[in-house]
């Protein structure tokens, strides 16, 4: 009896570690191959010419572009709305608001980059541009936000709300010297997760930001922008070794901002714990 | 008289009046401000949310009374001849054989996001645990980066890698072998790689970040107190993680796998390049090409774009609205279900 009971035990944990082998393989195999398909593209001629030739400094510009506009646009609504839901409202609409909140949330990113073909760029006659792109995009990753936000606020014990009112303090002054700052380092790592999420985006962006040969301008209007992951779809379609290496050599790239974005979040995320664990002594 | 009532109703009404006069009178100008501005923000994902909606049902509604019920029984989508006369119906213009039916598409999104979820719960909750249980400290942060990474590996490299590396090896291995066996709708052809299975398999991987990283989260939460019992009562760790971690948990995993659900539902790049893009077919295998309303959406809306009545491009905007449809709906699945199994789910019991 006993030693089935063992007999079970192996057979559960090495289980666990064939289903933790089918997580790590995946992201090991992908970046190996999308390394070596990207070998003979890489190269500083990558980052010194745009697409008209044989690099990718305009896609990479534009995507930064992009993140900035996102970080600008969804991180200034997103983070406001969080401490909204978190600080300011209650009961009822509070709830509606979380509710819809989480339902937009599960939005396809398709559905939106078709709204923002149809109104942004058709009804509005934005044309393909940075605007049409940065608000489809922010769209997306704002629910995200407002989650972070809201959960980094309640995370702040309770007692430092209480000795901010006990001591008279405004609101808006305890919530801009003791609330948000101690709940800045998990704010900034769900930033950071929406960075990431926009970085790899193509749906929301294939029908808004169009796409250009030429280095993105800072014209929120009439002017396509490019970025990353058109690259990588676009030039693999084209015949020949040349794009396929470029299309990886783009995916690589973005692969490596994806990865800067993880260390990032990582250093943040290890901050915010230890800010919490001071805290809450 | 009227005094006297007055005074009657007084203390009825007055403790309520004066705590809100009370709080009120605490916010400052500046505090007032702020609190608007904030409201302004908080109200903004729901405006998103209802002109998102709005928009799509705006869009759609000339093809909705074009289509009737032809759209769920048909399994046709075309967007006819353009060269052709214009054939009109219900007060609409379409062009000619124009015909928009949203059954294959939809069958292909359920088909694969369910296979994908019957693939990734299992996987993500025992890799979770896993991490949390047996791994030490140190180890279990830097594993955690397969979760991230493979969280934010652009979609469009997963079709890459699924199209070109894991398709066909699949393809040559388990496939065949699969295949071999002869159970019926589980062999057929298994081409290069593309199709159902390989796609449900890639969407598997997608999905498995999300609901790993909340399961882990979960497990993390479970109080040492309940496995330290299950310990000194002579429990297995395998057995620790039956009856007391995953009854612990249950409710959030259901609620992470409809998280996951939902992105398996809407995904559209990486099932665009791998699903083969079968049109107007049901899969006939698990092997077999298909296509789903996300990826049909992106693929058609160039060319929709050139029908010069415009319903093509209102026509897929009521395939998006149905896809929408169906993502809320297992929206408000995964909360009756978390609802239903959030009493029985305490047999630990919190805040031992």
């Amino acid at each position: 009896m006993r030693t089935r009971r063992a007999v079970t035990d192996r057979l559960f944990w090495g289980f666990c570690f064939l289903a933790f082998a089918l997580i790590a393989a995946p992201s090991v195999s992908m970046l190996i191959s999308v390394a070596h398909q990207a070998a003979p593209a890489v190269g500083w001629s990558l980052f010194s010419q745009t697409t008209k030739g044989i690099g990718i400094q305009n896609a990479i510009l534009g995507t930064l572009l992009l993140l900035l506009g996102v970080l600008i646009v969804a991180g200034t609504i997103g983070v406001a709305a969080g401490v909204y839901l978190a600080e300011f409202a209650s009961g009822r609409s509070e709830k509606v608001l979380r509710f819809f909140s989480e339902v937009l949330a599960g939005m396809p990113s398709i559905v939106i980059g078709y709204i923002g073909y149809i109104t942004l760029v058709v009804q509005f006659h934005w044309g393909y541009s940075l605007l049409a792109a940065v608000i489809a995009l922010s769209v997306l990753v704002m629910p995200y936000i407002v989650k972070t936000t809201e959960v980094a606020l309640r995370q702040v014990p309770s007692v430092l709300r209480e000795g901010a009112a006990g001591l008279g303090m405004p609101r808006y002054s305890t919530l801009g010297r003791i609330l948000v700052p101690t709940a800045l380092p998990a704010i900034t790592s769900g930033l950071i997760v929406a960075l990431a999420i926009s970085t790899g985006e193509l749906a929301p962006l294939l029908f808004t930001a169009g796409f250009s040969d030429h280095n993105p301008r800072l014209q929120l209007f009439h002017q396509q922008v490019p970025y990353l992951t058109n690259v990588i779809f676009t030039d693999l379609a084209l015949p020949g070794k040349r794009p396929h290496a470029t299309s990886a050599a783009a995916a690589l790239v973005s692969l490596v901002i994806l990865i800067v974005l993880i260390v990032a979040g990582r250093i943040v995320a290890g901050r915010a714990r230890r800010n919490t664990a001071r805290m809450s002594l | 008289m009227a005094s006297v009532l007055e005074e009657r109703r007084e203390p009825a009404v007055a403790p309520s009046l004066s705590a809100r006069s009370r709080r009120r009178s605490e916010l400052t100008g500046p505090d007032r401000a702020l609190g608007a501005a904030l409201t302004v923000a908080g109200l903004i994902p729901t405006l998103a949310l209802a002109f998102l909606a709005y928009q799509m049902v705006k869009e759609a509604y000339p093809a909705i009374i074009f289509n009737g019920w032809h759209f769920f029984t048909s399994k046709t989508f075309t967007i006819g001849n353009l060269y052709a006369p214009i054939q009109h119906k219900r007060g609409y213009a379409a062009p000619h054989g124009a015909s928009y039916g949203v059954l294959p598409l939809l069958v292909g999104t359920l088909l694969s996001s369910v296979f994908a979820l019957i693939l990734a719960v299992p996987v993500s909750v025992a890799g979770a645990i896993l991490l949390v249980e047996k791994l030490p400290q140190r180890i279990q942060g830097t594993l955690g980066i397969f979760l991230e990474l493979l969280a934010g590996i652009p979609s469009v490299v997963f079709g890459l890698w699924g199209v070109y590396t894991f398709g066909p090896l699949l393809s040559r291995t388990v496939y065949k072998w699969v295949d071999s066996l002869g159970i019926p709708w589980l062999s057929g052809h298994t081409g290069a790689g593309e199709g159902l299975a390989t796609a449900s398999v890639v969407l598997a991987v997608m999905i498995i970040p999300i609901i790993a990283s909340i399961t882990r989260e979960l497990v993390r939460s479970v109080p040492t107190v309940a496995k330290e019992g299950a310990v000194a009562l002579g429990l297995t760790p395998s057995e620790t993680v039956r009856y007391v971690t995953i009854p612990y948990v249950r409710t959030g995993i259901i609620a992470a796998a409809v998280l996951g659900w939902a992105r398996a539902l809407g995904e559209t790049i990486a099932v665009l390049i791998i699903s083969g893009n079968a049109l107007n077919i049901y899969p006939h295998s698990i092997f077999a090409p298909f296509s789903t309303m996300a990826a049909t959406i992106a693929a058609f809306l160039d060319s929709a774009l050139t029908d010069p009545t415009g319903m093509a491009v209102h026509a897929l905007a009521q395939v998006g609205l149905v896809l929408l449809a169906v993502t809320i709906l297992t929206n408000f699945g995964g909360r009756l279900l978390t609802r239903r199994f959030a009493d029985q789910a305490l047999p630990v019991g919190r805040g031992v």
